[in-house]
């Protein structure tokens, strides 16, 4: 495991952080740095990077040392805090969509630190931005989803309208359509990415509409646990929430983030660095699943060959023809999305019915 | 609308306003004693771990619900300490108290994060909770709602109709005066203190044992500071709290069915309205203040209590 001592516990604001250091006594190690949204307990997005952090870790034993500062809110805090990690270490790692404007800011002060930010779309010389195709996986969730459901209406728990959280929401949406055409979506915002008690009350709400089955883009297990209490199926984010929902949890898509940060870190070790826009999917291993539960052997063969299907890369879950919510055409028959147009998505596909968030 | 999703939806309102109620009525104890106490929500975080952590181990939820509030009071008490004996500032050390109980209750809580625990279950009466609409509505919310509101009656008749009371609110009005009388200044406000830690600890405890069974770090996720605004949105009169606590905590399950309905109103607006309607009301008292009709705030709230005699 990481042997991990800790320094302090300092609060630093309301929205407190706390600090983590890791031991080490060895010369010249990288000092790569990450900075988390949510606390590591989460069991979901900020878990499944403290899990790629622990890999590299194992994986590099001495030859980094780390730092981590969770909890840390996406306004001026982040900036502060990116700027007092930038003094300290060679890489650093912001893990939010939020971060993305106060890490290219302190990249710019920092030439020769190294910054990689997740799910961000601003680059420069010295700041990678590393991404990992959700939207495969939930292309799989969502045929297991409309496969599963037997009210036709599958329940979205949605954190912020953010491209990336569209994209999934329209993915998953293709995916069931395309095993049950009668499926609706009902997408309930909550506009948080960790609240256990608000989450819960989203999950209620979308149970007490009808909903069988539910996703979720927040990061608590909250929403599992009620899905499991009423009966109903939920899909894992970002990490195996088995333990959570026995009987309810399908499957979930599990972020793999380790052997990434591996190569990073490895890379400014090499110092063959260089700054670049990663994108990867199901085929390069950064996108996971849970194992297959609760559901019949016919669901389950139809999620394989899904899976099949990614990792051989004969399908793409936005294929056409698809149109826009509106009905205007946005792909052609056997045309697929570019990756510039899946990173700025900011519309629904036809056939949701819920407003577009303002 | 459907009558189960009616009902869906009055207890989603009762789940998210019960919390609010206990920790807002535990600080106007405290503000009517004439002590202003930011540590709300780090009291309820520390009693929402406690009580999560003995409802896991035991099973009991009524011992749960005692823990949370020791909870409460233990971390009341250092507030108390440093605020009633050693005369510190009470907002700072308030602020302190919130950072420390997230703080802590993060640290302890980390061997809880995986594990699920046995909800407390609503009640059912038979018969009663059986009549159509009347008995769901009535009669089978869970037993911490019916406490909650059997608290705000208690502190209204502690408060209006005790001598005790009587003398807790002049001491919040002016200390100097109760302590000249012959009152215990700090006594009183040590009592209303360690109660308020106690409210607060099962406001938080309903949090990880009724609305949702697990332990999250920071899951009030701000709802301290919600109980805080709700005190003076009640003008410190306790009734008034239920009405708040409904209107808050209402406003956010609503919004959330709303778009199941595919009406969509700014969550930024939704989310700024507690705090706007506080600083309405706030507005308001100091116009009627200044007109010498009524005089609701506690004129000593905040004062620090010095006996030179």
């Amino acid at each position: 495991m990481f042997n991990r001592r800790l320094a302090s516990i300092l609060k630093l604001s309301l929205l407190s952080a706390v600090l983590v250091f890791t031991s080490n006594v060895f010369a010249d190690p990288v000092k790569a740095a990450f900075v988390y949204i949510g606390p590591t307990g989460d069991h979901g997005w900020t878990y499944a990077h403290h899990k790629g952090v622990m890999h590299l870790k194992e994986t590099m034993g001495d030859d980094v040392v780390i730092t981590a500062v969770e909890s840390v809110a996406e306004n001026s805090d982040s900036e502060r805090v990116i700027t007092s990690l930038a003094r300290k270490n060679d890489i650093i790692f912001t893990t939010s969509f939020g971060y993305m404007n106060p890490t290219l800011k302190v990249a710019a002060r920092y030439p020769d630190v190294k910054f990689e930010h997740a799910t961000g779309y601003k680059r420069a010389d010295n700041l990678s931005t590393y991404q990992a195709k959700f939207y495969e996986g939930r292309h799989v969730l969502g045929k297991v989803a409309g496969l599963m459901t037997e009210t036709n209406v599958i329940g979205w728990i949605a954190s912020f309208p953010i491209p990336e959280v569209i994209r999934d929401i329209n993915s998953a949406f293709l995916a069931a359509k395309s095993v049950n055409p009668d499926v609706e979506m009902k997408i309930v915002w909550v506009y948080t990415w960790y609240d256990p008690g608000k989450e819960a009350d989203a999950a209620t709400a979308l149970i007490a509409q009808g909903a069988d089955v539910l996703f979720q883009h927040t990061d608590s297990t909250a929403a599992m646990t009620i899905a499991e209490e009423k009966g109903i199926y939920a899909f894992g984010q970002a990490s195996d929430m088995q333990v959570y929902g026995p009987n309810s949890q399908l499957t979930g898509i599990m972020n793999n983030w380790g052997p990434y940060y591996v190569e990073r870190v490895q890379a400014v070790k090499d110092g063959t660095w260089t700054s670049a826009d990663t994108l990867r999917g199901a085929k390069e291993g950064m996108v996971k699943f849970a194992p297959m539960r609760n559901m019949p052997n016919e669901v389950k063969q139809v999620a394989s060959r899904a899976i099949i299907d990614l990792l051989t890369g004969a399908a793409h879950p936005f294929t056409g023809p698809i149109n826009k919510q509106d009905g205007s055409p946005w792909l052609a028959e056997g045309e697929t999305a570019s990756i510039g147009e899946l990173m700025s998505m900011m519309f629904y596909v036809e056939g949701i019915d819920s407003q577009f968030p303002n | 609308m459907n009558e189960g999703l009616f009902i869906n939806i009055i207890i989603g309102i009762s789940i998210a306003s019960v919390p609010l109620i206990f920790a807002a009525i535990g600080e106007l104890v405290v503000e009517r004693s004439g002590v202003l106490n930011l540590g709300v929500e780090g009291m309820m975080i520390v009693g929402a771990l406690l009580g999560f952590v003995v409802q896991f181990h035991t099973g009991n939820p009524f011992l749960a619900v005692l823990a949370a509030m020791l909870g409460g009071m233990v971390i009341a008490s250092i507030f108390a300490f440093l605020t009633q004996l050693l005369l510190t500032n009470q907002v700072a050390t308030g602020l302190a108290l919130t950072l420390f109980g997230l703080g802590l209750s993060a640290f302890v809580g980390r061997a809880y994060t995986e594990v699920v625990i046995q909800r407390i279950t609503s009640i059912h009466i038979p018969l009663l909770s059986d009549i159509p609409l009347v008995g769901p509505l009535l009669f089978s919310f869970n037993p911490l709602v019916y406490l909650s509101l059997f608290m705000v009656y208690l502190v209204w008749w502690f408060l209006f109709k005790t001598k005790q009371g009587l003398i807790l609110r002049a001491i919040g009005d002016n200390h100097d005066a109760a302590h000249a009388i012959g009152h215990n200044v700090v006594r009183y406000r040590v009592m209303a203190i360690l109660f308020g830690g106690a409210m607060a600890g099962i406001g938080g405890a309903f949090l990880s044992l009724v609305q949702v069974p697990i332990w999250g770090e920071g899951m009030t996720a701000g709802r301290g500071w919600i109980a805080l605004g709700l005190v003076v949105f009640a003008s410190w009169q306790p009734f008034r709290i239920i009405f708040g606590a409904i209107l808050f905590g209402g406003i956010s399950i609503l919004q959330l069915h709303a778009q199941g309905f595919d009406i969509t109103i700014s969550a930024q607006y939704l989310s700024m309205l507690p705090y706007l309607a506080t600083i309405v009301i706030l507005v308001s008292l100091r116009i009627r203040l200044k007109n010498k009709t009524n005089r609701t705030v506690p004129n000593c709230l905040g004062r620090i209590f010095h006996s030179t005699t």
